[in-house]
């Protein structure tokens, strides 16, 4: 693009053109987002008016934060025209040694080190996945799919595969912690848990390194064509050093926050809940190809998938069409964003 | 040229180093004929899912295929519920194995051309599709099984082609036997298989110089689809059941089988006699691991080592056989250096 061009478009820049939706939506496709997730809840609470519960919100809340993290970590690999189906295995494998560690080893480990050392854990298997992606130079599909196997097998030959009923005390206190608790009109407590807090504080770490730092401005750039950005100058390595090695932070503190949650360690949970999480970022809006995608956009996506998960039930539809459903949901969000696209 | 012979020469070496080892381990039972008859008759599976990655991947594009095995087990669940509705499976037991047979292959083939169609019309990234309809498919299953595992029985074809030997050879290995070695000579001798190789190596000019782009991709996923379907009718022919989640570790496995047989990942290609005999060595490894008694687990974790390892290996290969040949593409915009799309 030529300087003038350049010029033309910094002065066309500021007359905006008339609001119409679908320029909206095709800047903003969270808006989609929204707009389904604001009308299956209206459906929902039309058809079964319990859903508007505050516990069943509540609930809601609590079951967004493991998948929610999850959903920031592949959200901002994508975002850079990867893709990343081991984080769950790192998730089993940081929560379960840690346990085993901290109920065997050190039993008196403050709950603030547990989650510290988890998601360094975490961030060092993110690390190696990084390194491989990177001088293996094959996509990262098939190297994370390896990696996957990589670590639950060895979680599970080499660690453990005992079920811990009893966690560390500090562990399960740290699950039990209330952040805000109230009862309900039936007389049951309502307790929204402490760790919620985490997936905000999270979310807004993560989408200020992706609009504020340089590192976001890489991570993009390398999303939207890896062969010029480090033309540019960016270095490729660091990139997927970083990116693996957060969304492989965020991974293990996910896990850790799981074990809390659920007051038990399971070393077999976990794995094979990464589709769920891939279709919540492809339904906030990311493209898989790379180069586009906001965090609000993620987070709409894990609601909209959480939601799904959890009214399938309450309107009557059994479980057991959960699978179809989100996979049909996917292809459709797929196709609609790709079609979208093509119209610009 | 150099690469292809290269590759196969690897992989016999591999098969018959595993041989000596499990010979040697065994003490010679690792070579009985009973052994190698019930190697064989595990290898069709996972080599048939192998052969639609190996397809998928050499479209190009990021073109993978991640539905193979919960299609087939949609397959087989769904073949077993509908013929069973109309048709008993003691009563009129070669009418059932043949409608069920036809029924199992038909719902491949229809899953492999909405995949086809998805992916080609509607312009869907490979990988997002097909984990669309692996998930799609997989939860028709359970929609339709109602998540439990649906009774095949052992109707007299239908178990013959699961259980039977014909001349000492397992029946499912020798039905693997011919598709691969049909799809071979698909590749290898008519223009599809031309068409395919090329577009994988580079989509673009394949646009330009008229390839039936459509035509191919929706081709390369209803093959795929349709080698799901056998699997899936293999699948329900060795087990008495099927069930939606039979298999879980077959992407891992049929990917690993693909990587090791040389197919490039980024596409243009890949050989059938490749993943043959990479399926192959797979299983004596498999069977070996066995031999030694070790758990699931550490196979799980033997699997993705091997496909990190291989990757490696490819890749180091690569640059160390294309360095040249990158530089001259470079600076020389003509003269093909693509490689040649044998089979």
């Amino acid at each position: 693009m030529s300087p003038t061009q350049l010029e033309e478009l910094q002065q066309a820049a500021p007359v905006r053109p008339p609001f119409s939706l679908a320029e909206l939506v095709r800047k903003r496709p969270e808006t989609i987002t929204f707009t389904l997730l604001v009308g299956i809840c209206i459906a929902v609470a039309i058809a079964n008016p319990a859903f508007l519960q505050p516990s069943t919100l509540i609930d809601i809340g609590r079951a967004s934060v493991v998948m929610g993290l999850f959903a920031l970590g592949v959200f901002i690999i994508l975002a850079a025209g990867g893709i990343d189906v081991s984080f769950t295995a790192i998730a089993a494998f940081t929560m379960y040694s840690m346990t085993v560690l901290v109920q065997s080893y050190f039993p008196g480990m403050p709950i603030a080190v547990i989650l510290l050392v988890a998601t360094v854990g975490g961030a060092l298997l993110g690390v190696i996945n990084g390194l491989l992606v990177h001088h293996l130079k094959v996509p990262s599909l098939i190297v994370t799919i390896g990696t996957q196997y990589l670590f639950r097998g060895f979680l599970l030959s080499f660690i453990g595969t005992v079920w811990i009923m009893s966690l560390p005390p500090q562990m399960g206190a740290f699950g039990r912690l209330p952040l805000l608790q109230f009862e309900s009109a039936n007389g049951a407590t309502v307790t929204l848990p402490f760790y919620f807090l985490v997936l905000p504080i999270a979310a807004v770490i993560t989408w200020w390194i992706l609009n504020r730092t340089l590192m976001g401005r890489a991570i993009f750039a390398v999303g939207g064509n890896a062969n010029i950005a480090s033309r540019l100058g960016y270095d490729l390595r660091k990139v997927h050093v970083f990116l693996f090695g957060y969304a492989g932070a965020l991974a293990g503190l996910a896990g850790i926050i799981h074990v809390c949650a659920n007051r038990q360690a399971n070393p077999f949970d976990l794995v094979g809940t990464e589709i769920n999480v891939i279709a919540a970022v492809v339904l906030g809006g990311a493209k898989i190809t790379g180069g586009t995608g906001t965090v609000l956009g993620t987070m709409l996506g894990v609601l909209l998938i959480v939601v799904i998960n959890s009214v399938l039930v309450l309107v009557g539809i059994p479980s057991t069409w959960q699978r179809l459903v989100v996979g049909v949901f996917i292809l459709l969000a797929a196709a609609f964003f790709v079609t979208r696209q093509r119209k610009k | 040229m150099h690469k292809t012979s290269e590759q196969l020469i690897m992989l016999v070496v591999i098969n018959v180093a595993l041989l000596a080892v499990g010979a040697a381990i065994s003490g010679g039972t690792f070579l009985s004929l009973f052994n190698f008859q019930s190697m064989a008759s595990q290898v069709p599976e996972i080599g048939l899912l192998a052969i639609g990655v190996m397809l998928a991947m050499c479209a190009g594009n990021g073109g993978i295929d991640l539905s193979g095995i919960a299609l087939a087990n949609l397959s087989g669940v769904l073949s077993a519920v509908i013929v069973s509705s109309f048709l008993s499976a003691t009563d009129s037991e070669t009418g059932f194995s043949l409608a069920f047979m036809a029924m199992t292959v038909g719902i491949g083939f229809a899953g492999g051309v909405i995949n086809g169609l998805l992916i080609s019309k509607l312009n869907i990234t490979p990988i997002l599709c097909t984990l669309g309809t692996q998930m799609a498919f997989m939860g028709l299953a359970v929609v339709v099984s109602g998540g439990k595992a649906v009774t095949v029985g052992s109707p007299d074809l239908l178990s013959r082609i699961g259980n039977d030997m014909f001349l000492g050879v397992p029946i499912g290995f020798l039905i693997f036997a011919v598709v691969a070695a049909l799809i071979a000579a698909v590749l290898k001798f008519t223009p599809y298989g031309l068409w395919l190789m090329l577009m994988g190596t580079n989509p673009k000019a394949a646009v330009y110089a008229g390839f039936p782009r459509t035509g191919i991709l929706v081709a390369t996923y209803a093959i795929s689809g349709t080698l799901s379907g056998l699997a899936g009718m293999i699948i329900a022919a060795r087990n008495v059941n099927v069930k939606y989640d039979y298999g879980s570790s077959y992407l891992l496995i049929a990917i690993l089988v693909v990587v090791m047989a040389g197919v490039k990942p980024e596409g243009g290609y890949g050989r059938v006699i490749c993943v043959v005999l990479s399926a192959i060595a797979l299983q004596l490894m498999s069977s070996l691991l066995n031999f030694g008694g070790l758990s699931n687990f550490v196979r799980d974790f033997a699997w993705g080592l091997l496909l990190l390892t291989f990757l490696a290996v490819g890749r180091y290969d690569v640059a160390g056989f294309l360095m040249p040949f990158k530089g001259q593409n470079k600076s020389s915009g003509p003269g093909p250096q693509a490689p040649k799309p044998t089979n």
